[in-house]
């Protein structure tokens, strides 16, 4: 084919960072294509895709209200995916913390008053982790994959909540709708413009991005500068080794999946208690699988899942604003994050490997013509 | 009483056909050491390709065609990733589903609602159709009994072949395969690619011959439960029609039950058959020493054809 | 001479070059073989010898050079090529797959394809004829290691080969095998087939060998007849300086720090093999000894020992206390220290710096404090073990995966010895090391013992055994022979004992009952 790989001696370390760039420039080209494909004027398309939905103080409290569920469950899986355990159910693990934070909201609100909220970020972790304890035990104490059975309850997660909303929870006033009943002002997350934040005025920021913002250092300590974190990437990185040393494999499956677990269920609180303000049928926004891109994306560690997650948030922003302005579908976000991860995972190859021209073997022995 | 049960057999036939299309396909691509999560992504793809050119006109002969060849594409897509690029098969294979979920949601919304002009009829064979219970078996259409025919078949290439040999002796350990001349890359290439093709059809017969009609999630989850076929079946075909075959009842059950006079929460039921897949895979994977013994032994793991 | 000038010229290497990355691995290789002639490559472990058969063989393409066959200049660029021309190689680590039978792995080497009843029939007949038998239908998992290489071997007549290379042949062989081996080689040459032998081992090429080609650093240092110059003049020519001795002390035993009573772990999966009534004792201070062939239960006793596999409570004492029921961090703690078997990927984690490769199992000595990494002192771990075990290295933040061999064992073994154990256990010792390291290896572990430590090394170097250890037994089959004094056997009754031919050790009561 006229092109090789090579071995490097050591992994590039410009590569590193320059892999996510690459993806990011090969993703923006290929979408300029798909837009001129579509009919758009492609700059015009990129313009309301990428740039638009952030031009103003709106804009930017959107992004940051979806990059913070995602950054939050990217924290949670990074660590998970650095152990080798492969939670792919985050998804359902957010609904299950909507799930019990809301269990707590509809019945208590009323009398639990300034309480409520913090029962509700509680139970939501709670609620997170029980569903990752049952990948968590399927796993560690029965060899099962947990990329399938994760994945699997994700499915039931999302039946769970679709029963609770046609049926014991359902607003009585609803009209029959799939929802329950909103959450008053104590079970909810107080919004950054209540606050007195003025230029945030009209805007949906609220204040659960403060637990994203506490778990991005958190998340890095424990990665970076604890005994378990390291024990996890040991895991990881070569299993035969932890076990050599004595590391419980059980013991990083648990701790990985309950982390994970813990993270996708508070983003499901601050969904939840935060611009939805209920729970009903329709809420799949599917952040647990965009935050696998992000993990991956911020190559697994945790100070660049924010970048990622900001990333891929303007996604979100932007499929839909050009469903808005262009009537393009939604699910072209989608179609971006794909191909995004796709890229990033075929630019890694460079980090380890350099490319260099198949030298054919005829000319390797006309290079030495006179005998030594 | 088993007027009543056959109903429910030709629900769980019909169900367990496209699972065991996928499943099979997987399958051949697992024993090569190409572990490939992009089922889902490969199947959404088949049955948006296949619905698309059945809607335009095609025959159901080209439709299929294209529905194999979408499939096909993106396990190319991966295999290029995952083999010549060394990528982590798991992350390419969650990527392959989210770009095909994407790309067959996308550009599949202008044809939602839409039914197909041509679908694939049964081809009931005279006698053995109208039997009791397993008569449904004798009555499906031309993708089921290829289904049947590719059980055989495939069992047959890996077991009795020297080029079935060579696959899964590439499964078993590419650097010895290498060191003997095989050409792992190669073999690779064509047992993730016949993979794909394999999804793909899966895909077509959602589209074709299932719903008959296009809508999102067309598939539901089914790829995935392929995949856990795969392990269920221990690697080996025979089984995968076995488990095709309890899944797809499973599926069926629920429909079952209300004809027959049974109420149960729809959601409960809706959830049967992805509990039953933990169930399943938590059941086969206990036995840590069969699975040694069964399962390929450079699954997932990336080789490096080079110096 | 014997006449060997007069047979014709077969193989013809000239300057043959081959980099990996920044590392020179052939620097400039000239290599004459004629027809009929068994003709050693010698070189210590890291010196180009695999990577020069593998250019030969076709698996690896070289940066320059130029290869000759029967006088005509060719470029081998894949195995299939290579046997095409009538070169078959025998692989150090066999080339099988478990999963197949003996003949389905014949098949696949073979460029033509017959069918298998029909090969079977030929495998039958050419095992019988080199006195190499093999069961063509059995599976490959079933096979002991010395039957495995015959499978390797036959694989490679079927071909008729005009050049036959064997790397390393002997480690997996007792002393009798490797007497059937030579046979069987010399058999071959009488019949005019060319075989490269492999090796490090000096006195078997002295023994086999017609001619020498002595390769050091990549490059060649010599040609030789070995039959004409003693062992210790090899050695120099290999090393290219006089090779160290080891020096041994008295022995001081102590009390038992390490026991095994009665052990018995089942087989782990076809491929694995089963311990029964496993019973020794290492005394504080002397070194025991565990020889063996690979694949006689070696690597279930090592995690039996380790932790890593768990019996029962009684089965294995560390100091007097029953550990068999704990893991590898308990028994740590009260303890013992480990040197696995694989370098890269369980002694070390290649993509981890030195420091971090420190904090890996020497973590209970002062470098985590509630739950925190104490990295100032992981750091000076580190270094220690670098220093005092000279260790040659970009500095204890390079990745593990950038040391050579030698270099990184001797890390490892520095980093278990300095945790100042009681009870120290190694699994070879000095596998694919080169000869400085090793001697700084086997003088560490006598006078490990000489401090009073209690040392099991376990390793199929009967040689290195012979050389550090005070009392021997042999592994054999999942069975352990009675422990005998170095100096009360010898090589031949201990070949006789890896054979299987070891009367039943004597039950030994454990200290509990003592």
């Amino acid at each position: 084919m006229g092109f090789e790989l090579a071995r490097r001696a050591e992994p590039s370390r410009l590569m590193k960072f320059l892999a996510p760039l690459q993806a990011i420039v090969l993703t923006l080209l290929v979408g300029l294509g798909i837009f001129a494909a579509l009919g758009q004027d492609p700059w015009h398309a990129f313009w309301q895709f990428f740039i638009a939905p952030v031009s103003d103080a709106h804009g930017i409290s959107e992004l940051l209200l979806k990059a913070s569920p995602l950054c939050l469950i990217g924290l949670g899986l990074a660590i998970s995916y650095r152990a080798n355990v492969w939670n792919i159910g985050a998804e359902g693990q957010m609904y299950m913390g909507g799930v019990f934070a809301t269990g707590i909201a509809i019945h208590f609100q009323d009398s639990w008053g300034a309480a409520t909220l913090p029962a509700m970020i509680l139970a939501g972790s709670v609620g997170g982790m029980l569903w990752a304890s049952l990948t968590a035990f399927c796993r560690a104490q029965l060899h099962a994959s947990e990329i399938l059975v994760s994945l699997m309850l994700t499915y039931v997660a999302s039946l769970v909540i679709k029963y609770l909303v046609f049926g014991p929870w359902q607003d009585p006033h609803a009209n029959n709708f799939p929802l329950t009943v909103n959450f008053e002002d104590n079970a909810t997350f107080p919004l950054f413009a209540s606050l007195g934040w003025d230029w945030l005025q009209g805007t949906r920021l609220n204040l659960s991005i403060v637990i994203t913002l506490i778990a991005i250092p958190l998340a890095w300590f424990f990665a970076e500068r604890t005994f378990p974190g390291f024990q996890l990437s040991v895991g990881g990185l070569a299993p035969a080794a932890a076990r050599y040393a004595g590391y419980s494999d059980r013991k990083a499956v648990w701790a990985a999946m309950l982390i994970g677990g813990a993270a996708a269920g508070l983003a499901g609180v601050s969904e939840v208690a935060g611009p939805i303000g209920q729970l009903n049928d329709r809420w799949a926004p599917q952040y647990g699988f965009t935050a696998i891109i992000v993990a991956t994306l911020a190559r697994l560690h945790p100070l660049g899942v924010p970048l990622a997650a900001l990333l891929m948030a303007l996604l979100y922003l932007g499929g839909e604003t050009v469903q808005i302005e262009l009537q393009l579908p939604q699910a072209i976000s989608f179609v971006f994050q794909g191909l995004l991860l796709m890229f990033l995972l075929g630019s890694e190859v460079l980090v380890r490997y350099r490319v260099r021209r198949t030298r054919p073997a005829e000319k390797v022995v006309k290079a030495v013509e006179a005998p030594a | 009483m088993s007027f009543a049960l056959t109903p429910l057999v030709a629900s769980a036939v019909a169900a367990a056909i496209p699972l065991m299309i996928a499943a099979l396909g997987e399958l051949v691509a697992e024993r090569s050491g190409v572990l490939n999560l992009g089922l889902e992504g490969m199947m959404l793809m088949g049955a948006l390709a296949s619905f698309v050119a059945v809607t335009h006109g095609s025959g159901l002969a080209l439709g299929t065609l294209c529905g194999i060849l979408a499939g096909a594409l993106g396990a190319l897509v991966f295999a290029v990733v995952t083999i010549s690029l060394q990528a982590n098969q798991v992350a390419t294979g969650l990527s392959l589903t989210i770009l095909g979920t994407g790309v067959s949601a996308f550009a599949g919304r202008q044809y939602v609602g839409f039914r197909a002009p041509t679908v694939f009829d049964d081809l009931p064979i005279p006698g053995l159709a109208h039997l009791p219970l397993i008569g449904p078996l004798f009555s499906m259409n031309i993708l089921g009994y290829f289904a049947v025919v590719a059980l055989v078949a495939i069992g047959w290439f890996l077991n009795r072949t020297r080029a079935g040999l060579e696959l899964r002796s590439v499964g078993e350990s590419p650097t010895v395969a290498r060191s003997l001349g095989l050409h792992v890359t190669r073999v690779r290439y064509l047992a993730t690619l016949f993979g794909g093709g394999m999804a793909g059809l899966a895909g077509c017969y959602y589209a074709v011959a299932q719903f008959k009609m296009w809508q999102d999630g067309l598939t539901s989850g089914n790829g995935w439960i392929a995949l856990a076929l795969v392990v269920f079946a221990s690697w080996r075909p025979p089984r995968v029609a076995l488990g095709a075959l309890l899944f797809g009842g499973v599926t069926a059950l629920g429909l079952w039950l209300q004809t027959v006079g049974i109420r149960v929460s729809t959601f409960a039921l809706a959830s049967l058959p992805y509990l039953a897949t933990v169930v399943v895979l938590v059941s086969i994977s206990a036995d840590q020493q069969a699975m040694r013994r069964f399962a390929p032994a450079s699954l997932g793991k990336p080789f490096f054809d080079g110096d | 001479m014997n006449n060997m000038t007069d047979r014709p010229l077969l193989l013809r290497l000239t300057g043959i070059a081959k980099s990996y990355a920044a590392l020179r691995a052939l620097d400039g290789v000239d290599l004459d073989v004629r027809a009929g002639e068994i003709h050693a490559v010698l070189g210590e472990n890291g010196a180009g010898k695999s990577t020069l058969m593998k250019v030969i063989y076709g698996a690896v393409q070289p940066d320059a050079g130029r290869i000759e066959w029967e006088g005509a200049p060719v470029s081998i660029d894949a195995p299939t090529a290579a046997r095409a021309r009538g070169i078959a190689m025998v692989f150090q680590h066999f080339a099988l797959f478990e999963s197949s039978t003996v003949v389905e792995n014949v098949a696949l080497a073979l460029p033509e394809r017959e069918p298998l009843k029909k090969l079977a029939e030929r495998i039958t007949e050419v095992s019988a004829r080199y006195g190499l038998p093999v069961n063509p239908n059995q599976y490959v998992h079933r096979l002991s290691v010395g039957e495995r290489q015959r499978v390797e071997i036959v694989r490679c007549l079927l071909q008729a080969p005009r050049l036959l290379i064997m790397d390393e042949p002997t480690s997996v062989l007792t002393p009798q095998a490797v007497d059937q081996l030579f046979e069987t080689l010399r058999r071959l040459a009488a019949e005019g087939t060319a075989i490269i032998y492999v090796s490090h081992k000096l006195e078997e090429i002295r023994r086999l060998c017609d001619r020498a080609t002595i390769i050091r650093q990549g490059k060649v240092v010599g040609h030789t007849d070995p039959r004409r110059e003693t062992e210790g003049r090899l050695a120099e020519l290999m090393i290219g300086r006089t090779f160290p001795h080891t020096e041994r002390r008295s022995k001081h035993e102590g009390d038992v720090a390490l026991e095994v009573a009665g052990l018995d772990v089942p087989a782990d999966g076809p491929f694995g093999t089963a311990l029964k009534a496993i019973s020794f004792r290492v005394h504080a201070g002397e070194v025991l000894g565990i020889a063996g062939i690979s694949g006689n239960g070696q690597a279930e006793l090592l995690a039996a020992l380790l932790g890593t596999s768990r019996s029962q409570a009684q089965a294995v004492w560390l100091n007097g206390s029953p550990v068999g029921n704990l893991g590898a961090a308990r028994r740590r703690a009260m303890g013992l220290a480990f040197v696995p078997e694989e370098r890269l990927g369980v002694g070390a984690v290649p993509e981890l710096s030195l420091v971090q490769n420190a904090l890996l199992t020497a973590y209970q000595k002062g470098m985590v404090r509630r739950g925190l990494i104490q990295r100032g002192a992981a750091g000076a771990y580190a270094e220690r073990c670098i220093r005092e075990y000279d260790v040659r290295c970009a500095g204890p933040g390079a990745p593990a995966g950038s040391l050579s061999g030698g270099n990184l064992q001797k890390f490892i073994v520095g980093r278990e010895i300095e945790q100042k154990p009681r009870v120290i256990v190694i699994g070879q010792p000095t596998w694919g090391v080169d000869v400085a390291a090793t001697a700084l290896i086997r003088q560490r572990i006598i006078d490990l013992a000489a401090g009073g430590v209690g040392v099991l090394v376990v390793s199929e170097d009967l040689g290195e055994i012979l050389e550090i250890c005070d009392r021997v037994a042999v592994l054999a089959g999942g069975r352990i022979s009675p422990a005998r004094d170095v100096h009360a056997t010898n090589s031949e009754e201990i070949g006789r004992w890896m054979a299987g031919g070891f009367p039943e050790a004597p039950a030994v009561s454990s200290q509990a009952a003592a």
